[in-house]
C-alpha cells in the first residue's frame, strides 16, 4: 500500500485511513448478529408464495377454498387483495404483489398462505388450484423484437415486447467517422447472471393501532415503504421499514418485493406478525440480475490512435417486468465516456420483455456489459492499427476536472495513475512467455452515487443526526449496511470529527421510523453521499461543544484540540455535559444532496451523472489450455482510485470480493433457462469460485483525495469489478490468439474458437450479428464548448 | 404428548450444555438449532448442502446441519458459533476474523469459522493449499477468499 500522509485539509487524521476491523464485527463472529430470518416474534405466523410454472399464461381462476381448510392455515390472499400497480421506478408500475390476471415468468407468485409453521403454509399452497390459459413464451431477444404470436408480455410500451428505447448522439458522429483513418465494428454478448448472496431474501412484518413495521433484507428500505404505503394504501408514517443486518446483497435486495408487500397484508388481516423466507430456489427465479446483453460498437480512430467518434448499440434482455430497466438500458451507454475521450458519441439502447425472471441491477449495475465489450473492441483496434493497447488508451483517457462530451462532470481522476501503478507490479508477469500463458490489461470508471434519486424530488440524498447525551454519541441515518461496510465509515467519520474510536459512536441505521433520511445502498452512494452528511452532523456537533468548551476556559475556539478521547483538557463526556448545561439538547444534523451542474439537460441525462468517479485498472494473468479450453487465473492486479480509503481494510476487502465476483462473472456464471426454467437454479449447479479456484489478488490503492468526497474518498463497491471481465477475455486471446467476444468465457466456446480457426476461419466465439432495432430518430444533443468541457 | 407423536427423545450435548430433546424425524440439524434451540448463529443458505453456511461441528468434524438428522446423533457433541468463545474471550479465529477483515456481510463467518476450527484441531499447522482444500465447501461471496485464508494462516502462526 502506499497511501498519502493521513493528514486532509492540513488537519491530521486519527481514525480515518486505519484499517481497522467492522464496528458491527463481533455480532458476526459470535453468532449474535439477527439477520432477518432469525428474528422471532411471539404468535409468529409462517408464509408461503404460491408461484405460477407457466413462463406465460393467462390466469383463468384461482380456487382457495381448500387451502383455508388445511390445518394451520391462518389466511390465504391472491392478486384481488393487493390489487395496486407498483413498480421501483415511476415511469413502469408493471408489477402487482400477486398476480391474478396473468402471469409472466415461471416463480411469478399468484397466492399466499399464512400457517402457524411453514409446512402447514406450504401444504396451503399446495391445495390452491389455479387454472391457467398458457400463452406463446418470449425466450430471448431477437423473439421480443419480432411480433409476438400471441399477446404481448406487456399492454404499455411495444412495439412487439419492447419495453424501452434510447437514442441519442452528442456532437457530429458522421463528421467524426469521416475524419477517421480506421473504422472497426464489432458485435459482443454479455450473459446473464445473478447476485447470488449467501442470505436467502427474508422479511417479517407486525401491523399494530394502523401502522405496520417491516424488518427486511432489504438494500433501500426508504424506497421499500414508499411502495408499501402506496400498494396498502397507509400515510408513508405508518410504514416503518427496517433493514435488517444484511446477508449479501449485491444490487439484488434492491426492489420492493412480492414477500415484503405480502407479509405487510397478512400481518394486518390477521393480527399477528408474519414472516416470508424465500427458499435457494426462489432467490434464483426472484433475480433482478445482471441483464444479457447484445452489443455492437463502431469506433473510427485517427492515425495517432485517437477516437474520432463512436457509436454504441445495445439490446438488453429485460427479463418479464420493468424493475430497473429504463436506468439499466440507459447505462449500458452512460459511461463509455468517463474513462476515454470520445469527441462524437451515439448511443442507441433498447430493453426487450422476455418471460424470464426479471433483470435489475447487479454490482456495476448496466455497466460492466458495454465496459467489456468496450475495452475488448479498443484491444482489436490496437492490434488492427499496430499500437500497444495500453497506449491506445492513454491517447484517449480523460482527463481530471473536465466534461464529457454526454455532459459528465469529471473531477478527480487517477486513470494514468492506476495504469502506471498496475504495469508496474505486474511487470514481471507481463514478461514471461510460455505456451497458453496470457496476460490481459484494461480500465473502468464508476460512480460514486447517482446524481438524481429513482423517484423525482429535491430532498437530500441522505441525511444524519446527532445526539450527544448521558447514552453517549449516537449517529441515526437511513443508509444500510448490506456488508460493503457503510456502518464503519459512518462511525469512522463521526469519530474523526469528535476526537473518538470509531466504536464509542453508537450507530442507528437504516431504520425508516428512527432514522433520515438515506436514498440506500446502491450506485456506490453510500461512502460519498451519507459520509458527507455524517461528517457535516458530527462537525457541527463538535463546534456546538468546542464553543461551549472554549467560552469555559476563556480561549478562542480554534485554540482547543478535538483528539483521542478529549476536548481541550477535559474529557469528552464532561464537556458535553458541560455543552448540554450551556444549550439544552444536544443535537446536530447533516444531509447531502449531489451538485446540480453534474449532468446534462436532455432527456436520459438523469443517468450517468455523480458527484465523482472511481477509477480502476486490472492485469489478469491467465493460463489457458488449448486442448480442453480450461483456463486457470494465476494472479489479478487491481489498481484503483479510491480518492481516500477511510478504512484501508474495509477497501481492500471490497477490491479483492470486486475481482471475485468479476472472475465468476467472466468465466463461469451464467442464468440461463430452458423452456422458461432456470437450467441451475441451485448453488452446486450455479457455478461460483470456491476457494479452490480464486487466484492471489494483489490490491494497489491510489488516493486522488477528491474535492467532494468525505475527506476525499470515493467510492470502491463496484468499480474494481468493471476491468477484470475484459482483461480476462483479453488475456485468454493473449494465451490462445482467439477472441472469446461473450461472457462467460467457458471452455466450450475457447474451443469452438479454436476450432474455427483450425478450419481456417476467423478465431474467434461470438455474435454473428446484431438483430435490427426500431431505434427512435436520434435526440441530439450539443456537446459542452471547450470552456465547459474544462473545469 | 399425544399417542401418535413420532418424536423421539434425544441426549445431545450443545455447546457443553447436556440436553433432552424430543426430535422428529424428518427434523434436520440445522432446524433444531435454529427453531427448537433459538441458536440462530448458525445459518442457511441453500438448505441441500450446497453453501456450507450451516457447518456445525459433531464430536470435533466439520458438518453439515442441514444434511444431518438428530436422529443420528444420540449422545454426540455439538459445537455452534455460540460455543466458541470462552465467556466474553473470543476464540482466536473469532479475532482474526475480525482483524484481517475476514468478514463482510457476515453470513457465511459462523460456517466458516467452525469449519476453520475443524481444521485447525486436526491439523495445527496446515499449508495454504490445506485450508483452501479444507474449506471449498464453504462458499462465500463477498471476500474473495483471501482475508479468510490470512486469518486461519494467522492463528495457526500464533499456535506454532
Amino acid at each position: 500500500m502506499n497511501l498519502s500522509p493521513a493528514t486532509h485539509d492540513g488537519q491530521a487524521l486519527h481514525v480515518v485511513g486505519k484499517p481497522l476491523p467492522r464496528v458491527e464485527a463481533v455480532g458476526k463472529v459470535t453468532g449474535g448478529t439477527l439477520y432477518a430470518d432469525d428474528i422471532d416474534l411471539s404468535g409468529l405466523l409462517h408464509c408461503k408464495l404460491l408461484r405460477s410454472h407457466h413462463a406465460h399464461a393467462r390466469v383463468l381462476s384461482i380456487d382457495t377454498s381448500s387451502a383455508l381448510a388445511v390445518p394451520g392455515v391462518v389466511a390465504v390472499i391472491t392478486g384481488q387483495d393487493l390489487p395496486a400497480r407498483y413498480g421501483i421506478m415511476p415511469t413502469c408500475e408493471d408489477e402487482v404483489a400477486l398476480e391474478h390476471e396473468k402471469v409472466r415468468f415461471v416463480g411469478d407468485p399468484v397466492a399466499a398462505v399464512a400457517a402457524v409453521d411453514e409446512a402447514a403454509a406450504l401444504a396451503g399452497c399446495r391445495a390452491i388450484r389455479v387454472e391457467y390459459d398458457p400463452l406463446e413464451a418470449v425466450e430471448s431477444i431477437e423473439q421480443a423484437l419480432l411480433s409476438p404470436g400471441s399477446e404481448p408480455i406487456h399492454d404499455y410500451a411495444g412495439p412487439a415486447n419492447i419495453h424501452r428505447l434510447a437514442a441519442l448522439e452528442f456532437g457530429d458522429v458522421e463528421a467524426g467517422f469521416a475524419r477517421a483513418d480506421h473504422i472497426r465494428e464489432d458485435v459482443f454478448f454479455f450473459e446473464g447472471n445473478t447476485h447470488l448472496p449467501m442470505e436467502q431474501h427474508s422479511a417479517t412484518a407486525q401491523a399494530a393501532n394502523g401502522h405496520v413495521t417491516l424488518w427486511s433484507s432489504t438494500q433501500n428500505p426508504h424506497y421499500v415503504q414508499r411502495i408499501l404505503a402506496s400498494v396498502l394504501d397507509l400515510p408513508m408514517g405508518h410504514v416503518r421499514v427496517v433493514a435488517a443486518p444484511h446477508g449479501g446483497g449485491f444490487g439484488g435486495k434492491c426492489d420492493p418485493f412480492s414477500h415484503e408487500i405480502v407479509v405487510c397484508k397478512l400481518a394486518m388481516l390477521t393480527g399477528r406478525p408474519v414472516k416470508c423466507t424465500l427458499t435457494r430456489e426462489e432467490v434464483f427465479y426472484t433475480h433482478r440480475g445482471r441483464h444479457p446483453v447484445l452489443m455492437w460498437v463502431r469506433t473510427g480512430v485517427d492515425a495517432s490512435g485517437r477516437i474520432c467518434a463512436m457509436h454504441f448499440r445495445t439490446a438488453l434482455d429485460g427479463g418479464a417486468y420493468g424493475s430497473y430497466g429504463p436506468a439499466s438500458t440507459l447505462y449500458t451507454g452512460a459511461l463509455q465516456t468517463t474513462t476515454y475521450a470520445i469527441p462524437a458519441y451515439r448511443f442507441e439502447g433498447a430493453r426487450v420483455f422476455t418471460n424470464k425472471a426479471p433483470c435489475g441491477p447487479k454490482r456495476g449495475h448496466g455497466t460492466p456489459q458495454p465496459r467489456f465489450a468496450l475495452e475488448v473492441h479498443l484491444d482489436k483496434i490496437a492490434e488492427e492499427i499496430g499500437l500497444d493497447p495500453v497506449e491506445l488508451r492513454r491517447r484517449n483517457y480523460v482527463k481530471p476536472f473536465t466534461r464529457t462530451v454526454n455532459w459528465l462532470r469529471i473531477t478527480s481522476c487517477g486513470l494514468e495513475e492506476v495504469t502506471d501503478r498496475v504495469l508496474e507490479a505486474s511487470r514481471e508477469s507481463r514478461r514471461e512467455r510460455r505456451p497458453g500463458h496470457g496476460v490481459g490489461f484494461a480500465v473502468s470508471s464508476y460512480m460514486c452515487g447517482a446524481g438524481l434519486p429513482i423517484y423525482w424530488n429535491k430532498l437530500p440524498h441522505s441525511e444524519c443526526v446527532i445526539n450527544v447525551g448521558r447514552g453517549g454519541v449516537t449517529l441515526f441515518c437511513g443508509a444500510t449496511d448490506i456488508g460493503q461496510g457503510s456502518d464503519s465509515v459512518l462511525a469512522t467519520v463521526a469519530a474523526e470529527e469528535l476526537g473518538l474510536s470509531p466504536g464509542d459512536i453508537r450507530l442507528v441505521t437504516g431504520d425508516t421510523g428512527l432514522t433520515p433520511v438515506d436514498l440506500g445502498s446502491y450506485s456506490s452512494r453510500v461512502t460519498f453521499m451519507a459520509g458527507n452528511a455524517a461528517r457535516m452532523a458530527a462537525s457541527r456537533m463538535r463546534e456546538l461543544i468546542v464553543a461551549a468548551v472554549a467560552e469555559e476556559e476563556g480561549c478562542a475556539p480554534s485554540e482547543i484540540e478535538v483528539r483521542e478521547g478529549k476536548i481541550g483538557r477535559l474529557m469528552f463526556e464532561e464537556a458535553a455535559v458541560l455543552a448540554e448545561e450551556r444549550l439544552g439538547t444536544l443535537s446536530s444534523h447533516g444531509s447531502y444532496s449531489p451538485p446540480a451542474d453534474i449532468g446534462g439537460r436532455y432527456k436520459g441525462s438523469g443517468v450517468g451523472p455523480s458527484p465523482a468517479y472511481s477509477y480502476s485498472a486490472a492485469v489478469v494473468d491467465l493460463d489457458a489450455d488449448h486442448c480442453t479450453g480450461e483456463v486457470h487465473v494465476n494472479k489479478v492486479w487491481l489498481a484503483h482510485d479510491i480518492g481516500r480509503a477511510i478504512n484501508e481494510l474495509a477497501v481492500r476487502g471490497q477490491v479483492e470480493g470486486g475481482v471475485y465476483m468479476a472472475l465468476g462473472e467472466a468465466l463461469m456464471e451464467a442464468q440461463v433457462y430452458r423452456d422458461g426454467l432456470h437450467k441451475q437454479p441451485s448453488m452446486l449447479d450455479y457455478k461460483s469460485l470456491t476457494f479452490l479456484e480464486m487466484p492471489e489478488v494483489e490490491t494497489i490503492l491510489v488516493e486522488t483525495v477528491d474535492p467532494e468526497g468525505p475527506y476525499g474518498a470515493k467510492e470502491v463497491g463496484q468499480g474494481p469489478l468493471l476491468p477484470v471481465i475484459p482483461a480476462v477475455v483479453s488475456a485468454v486471446h493473449d494465451a490462445l490468439g482467439v477472441w472469446v467476444d461473450e461472457v462467460p468465457v467457458t471452455p466450450e466456446k475457447i474451443l469452438k474458437a479454436l476450432d474455427a480457426r483450425a478450419k481456417g476461419k476467423e478465431g474467434r466465439f461470438g455474435p454473428k450479428s446484431f438483430p435490427d432495432v426500431p431505434y427512435p430518430p436520434l435526440v441530439k444533443v450539443t456537446p459542452p464548448d471547450a470552456a465547459a468541457a474544462a473545469l | 404428548m399425544s399417542a401418535s407423536d413420532d418424536r423421539d427423545v434425544l441426549r445431545l450435548s450443545v455447546n457443553g450444555v447436556e440436553q433432552a430433546l424430543l426430535v422428529g424425524p424428518y427434523t434436520t440439524l440445522l432446524e433444531l438449532l435454529r427453531e427448537d434451540l433459538r441458536l440462530t448463529g448458525t445459518k442457511h443458505g441453500c438448505e441441500l448442502g450446497e453453501c456450507g453456511a450451516c457447518t456445525v461441528l459433531v464430536d470435533g468434524v466439520a458438518q453439515l446441519s442441514c444434511l444431518v438428522l438428530p436422529a443420528q446423533l444420540d449422545g454426540a457433541a455439538v459445537t455452534t458459533i455460540e460455543g466458541l468463545a470462552e465467556g466474553s474471550v473470543l476464540h482466536p479465529l473469532q479475532r482474526a476474523f475480525m482483524r484481517s477483515g475476514a468478514l463482510q456481510c457476515g453470513y457465511c463467518t459462523p460456517g466458516m469459522i467452525l469449519a476453520a476450527k475443524a481444521l485447525l484441531d486436526a491439523n495445527p499447522a496446515p499449508s495454504r493449499e490445506e485450508i483452501r482444500q479444507a474449506l471449498a465447501g464453504n462458499l462465500c461471496r463477498c471476500t474473495g477468499y483471501a482475508s479468510i485464508i490470512e486469518a486461519v494462516e494467522d492463528v495457526a502462526r500464533s499456535a506454532s
